[in-house]
Order: structure tokens, then C-alpha cells, then sequence
């Protein structure tokens, strides 16, 4: 799984991180994104139902930080 | 051109004159039997007749605090503290000062209730939250002021035993004001009064005590009353009131071709109940998009408005209210008309924020 390090981004970069690394994952594969932003709790979500992917869940990465799941869907 | 009426409307003319009158006159205190004491006292007494009838209640349910803020504090604690119960209930998008009001009495029986897409307000969980032991008082706005939302607030089901505070800082002087509460807090800068004048409306017949050191009753909450601005603010309320359905009509239909502007944006979503909304505010949340950047972009381009985004000055948290709506929180932009503001001003607006957007997203590289 293609796993971004958006720890230090500010919002809403790991958004933005998130969008530009959709297409170098093949349809029906998972992205996940790492972030300290709390924004990103939110607008991972919202950025999934926007923009039609599925919002897979949040876990925690190695260093437990926040860990943003989602599944290219389209 | 200003666009965040809500955060703060400028002094309306009707306010400046009786302001500048009251200045003169208003200066005693109104508790001696002198003759500036008396005059002080009367000009505090219109300023409370005029309110109450504005706002549907008695002159003596009527009392002036130091802001809204301070309002909702005196109220939801003062009606909690008349129980004996701890517990508060509230909408999960209430104003920060309702949030903070609760944080600051711990309680078991504190609820927060949950909304739906649109924001409005779950009745039926509220009324099952509002049934639980230890349930103090509930609180439900008049209206959103982020998203503009009007709450159901006359179908409200709750126990007899415990009432009801609506902060309707963000509704008063823009659509009718809900029937059903046992309190009812405001503020004067919301409505184009001076700020530092907020209202605390307490029914006859609910039990109230004040919750913070000093006297009871509403007549003196928070000290010596500021009586011309008292009355300035209800000067100004009387002729906002008096325009009202005529100005809403028409920032209504403006404030839907900025909805309609927005929507047409790529990738932004309008927040919000599209119908059952405040007529002069629209919130939308465009992808990609700082908060901070397009406020900052839209200032240099003339245009003063506010953002919900954890990025935007005061905090690095996201809007409760967006957060708790589902919605996008960042990116996002709150439009809040004057009542002055032109249809060719909205257009030149929605040109002006096309133009923001398309740029901010350039520079992010997409």
C-alpha cells in the first residue's frame, strides 16, 4: 500500500498530496495518507465522497500518528 | 466590499444618532433617585421595552449583558444552577460559547446531539437526550452562524422540567424568531447595535438564578448596565425590524446566485440547508483550498469574508460546525451580506472568487 508522509503538512497539503497520488494507484487499490493536521480527519472523508473514492478508515501509523486510509474506486 | 455581516455589522445610522443622544444624557446611575440617575433609568427602560416587544417578551424578561457570549454563559448556567441538575443538552453545531458554557461545569449528563447533512438537529434524540437523569437544561440555536441552518426550534419536545435556551444571535434581525423558550440570548453587533451589548431573555415563570458572583435578577447581570449603548442597540434592532421582510427577500434571492456560483466552482460544496436557511449568509468549502489563502487572496481583491477552516487565524482546529455537518472543512468560505449589498456587487463577487479559486489551485499544482 502507497503510504504518504504528510506528518508536518499543514492543511490542506495532505489533501492535496492525496489527489496528486491517486492515479499512481490502480483502480480498487489502497492509498493512505499520515498526518498531524486534524483537518485531516475530516476532509480525508469529505475528499472521498467529493470526488467518488471510498473512505476506508483511519489507523494509526508506526509512530502512532493518525493513518488515513482510502480505495481508488474510479 | 464587506462580506461577513455576521461577524459584525457596522453601527446602523438609527443606532449612531441614538447613541450620540444617549451619551449626553445617559450617563447616571440608574439605581439613585437623582435626576441623571432617573434619566439613565428611563432611557434603560425604553431600551428593555423596545427589545422585549422586538423579541416578543415582557420588558421585565429582559436583561443586558456585556456581549452574546456572556449571554448564553449567564443563561445556560443560571438555568442549570436553578434545577439543582448539572446535565446541558445541545445541538453539536451550538455556538462555541454554549460548547464552553458546558465544558466548564463537568457533568455526566451532558449531551451533545448529533445533526444531520444539512445541519439541522435530530428531535427525536434531542427529546430522548433531554429525558435522561440529571438533565439540567437543553440548548438549540435559532440559527447556524456558520451555515446559516434554522433549527426546528418550535417543534422542540422536551421534559417540563427542563427548559429550553435559544441563542439567537444569528438569527435576530433576519427571519422570524422561534415562539418556543424558556430563555433567548442575543447581541446588538449582529443586528448593527454596538457591540458590547448582549441580551439575556428569561420567560416569567422559569427559574433563573445567577450563576457568577453579584446580585440576582436580570436587571443588573454583569455590573453597571453601558445605558446608551442599551439603548442604541434597541434603536437599531426597532429599524432593522422594521425593513426586515423586504431586505430578507432580497439577500435571499442574492445569496442564491452565490450558491449557484459556487456550485458551478469545480470540486466545492455548498454547506448548509438550502431552504430553511438565514437569508443574507452561504458557506461553501472548495477542495484544495487554504482557508487563510482565498480570505487573503479575496481581501487583496477588495472582498472582505470569513472562514471555518482550521488554517484561518484564531485556531488550528477545524470548524465544529463543518466537522460535525460531514462537510469539507477546509477551503471554506462564509459570504454574509449587508443589508446594502447590491446584486452587482454579488456578481462582481462570484467573478472575483471564480478567478481566487482557479488561482490558489494553480499555485498548489493542480
Amino acid at each position: 500500500m502507497l503510504e504518504l508522509d504528510c506528518r508536518d503538512f499543514p492543511c490542506p497539503r495532505p489533501i492535496i498530496e492525496l489527489a496528486k497520488a491517486l492515479p499512481s494507484v490502480a483502480v480498487g487499490d489502497l492509498l493512505a495518507v499520515v498526518a498531524r493536521d486534524p483537518a485531516a480527519r475530516y476532509d480525508v472523508p469529505a475528499w472521498c465522497r467529493m470526488r467518488g473514492q471510498e473512505y476506508v478508515g483511519e489507523d494509526l501509523a508506526d509512530d502512532n500518528l493518525p493513518r488515513y486510509t482510502v480505495r481508488r474506486l474510479t | 466590499m464587506y462580506l461577513d455581516a455576521a461577524s459584525s455589522q457596522r453601527l446602523h445610522p438609527a443606532a449612531r444618532d441614538t447613541l450620540l443622544a444617549a451619551l449626553e444624557r445617559g450617563y447616571g446611575d440608574p439605581r439613585r433617585l437623582h435626576g441623571p440617575g432617573r434619566d439613565a433609568r428611563l432611557l434603560l427602560d425604553n431600551a428593555r421595552a423596545v427589545v422585549a416587544d422586538c423579541l416578543g417578551a415582557h420588558p421585565d424578561e429582559i436583561g443586558f449583558t456585556a456581549s452574546g457570549t456572556d449571554a448564553v454563559h449567564r443563561g445556560l448556567l443560571g438555568l442549570a444552577a436553578a434545577t439543582g441538575r448539572t446535565g446541558i443538552v445541545h445541538g453539536a453545531i451550538e455556538h462555541s460559547s454554549v460548547l464552553h458554557a458546558t465544558e466548564w461545569r463537568p457533568s455526566p449528563a451532558h449531551a451533545s446531539v448529533p445533526v444531520d447533512r444539512n445541519g439541522r438537529v435530530d428531535l427525536d434524540t434531542l427529546a430522548a437526550a433531554s429525558r435522561r437523569e440529571g438533565v439540567a437544561v437543553a440548548a438549540l440555536q435559532a440559527a447556524n452562524q456558520e451555515v446559516g441552518t434554522l433549527q426546528p426550534v418550535d417543534e422542540v419536545d422536551l421534559p417540563a422540567t427542563v427548559p429550553l435556551l435559544v441563542d439567537a444571535a444569528a438569527a435576530v434581525g433576519h427571519v422570524v424568531l422561534p415562539q418556543r423558550w424558556d430563555a433567548l440570548t442575543a447581541s446588538a453587533h449582529k443586528w448593527g447595535g454596538p457591540a458590547g451589548v448582549g441580551i439575556l431573555a428569561v420567560r416569567r415563570g422559569t427559574r433563573w438564578t445567577n450563576p457568577f458572583p453579584g446580585e440576582d435578577g436580570l436587571d443588573n447581570a454583569g455590573g453597571f448596565p453601558n445605558v446608551p449603548a442599551a439603548l442604541a442597540a434597541a434603536a437599531a434592532l426597532q429599524a432593522v425590524l422594521a425593513e426586515r421582510e423586504e431586505v430578507a427577500a432580497r439577500q435571499f434571492q442574492m445569496v442564491e446566485r452565490i450558491r449557484e456560483a459556487a456550485v458551478g466552482l469545480p470540486d466545492t460544496e455548498v454547506v448548509g440547508d438550502p431552504v430553511h436557511r438565514l437569508p443574507h449568509l452561504v458557506t461553501f468549502s472548495c477542495l484544495y483550498v487554504g482557508g487563510d489563502e482565498i480570505v487573503s487572496d479575496l481581501a487583496q481583491r477588495g472582498y472582505g469574508v470569513a472562514s471555518g477552516s482550521a488554517c484561518t487565524a484564531s485556531t488550528l482546529e477545524p470548524s465544529h460546525v463543518l466537522a460535525a455537518m460531514g462537510a469539507l472543512t477546509h477551503g471554506n468560505v462564509r459570504v454574509s451580506l449587508e443589508s446594502g449589498t447590491t446584486e452587482d456587487q454579488v456578481d462582481r463577487f462570484c467573478a472575483a472568487l471564480a478567478e481566487s479559486v482557479t488561482a490558489i489551485r494553480a499555485r498548489a499544482g493542480l
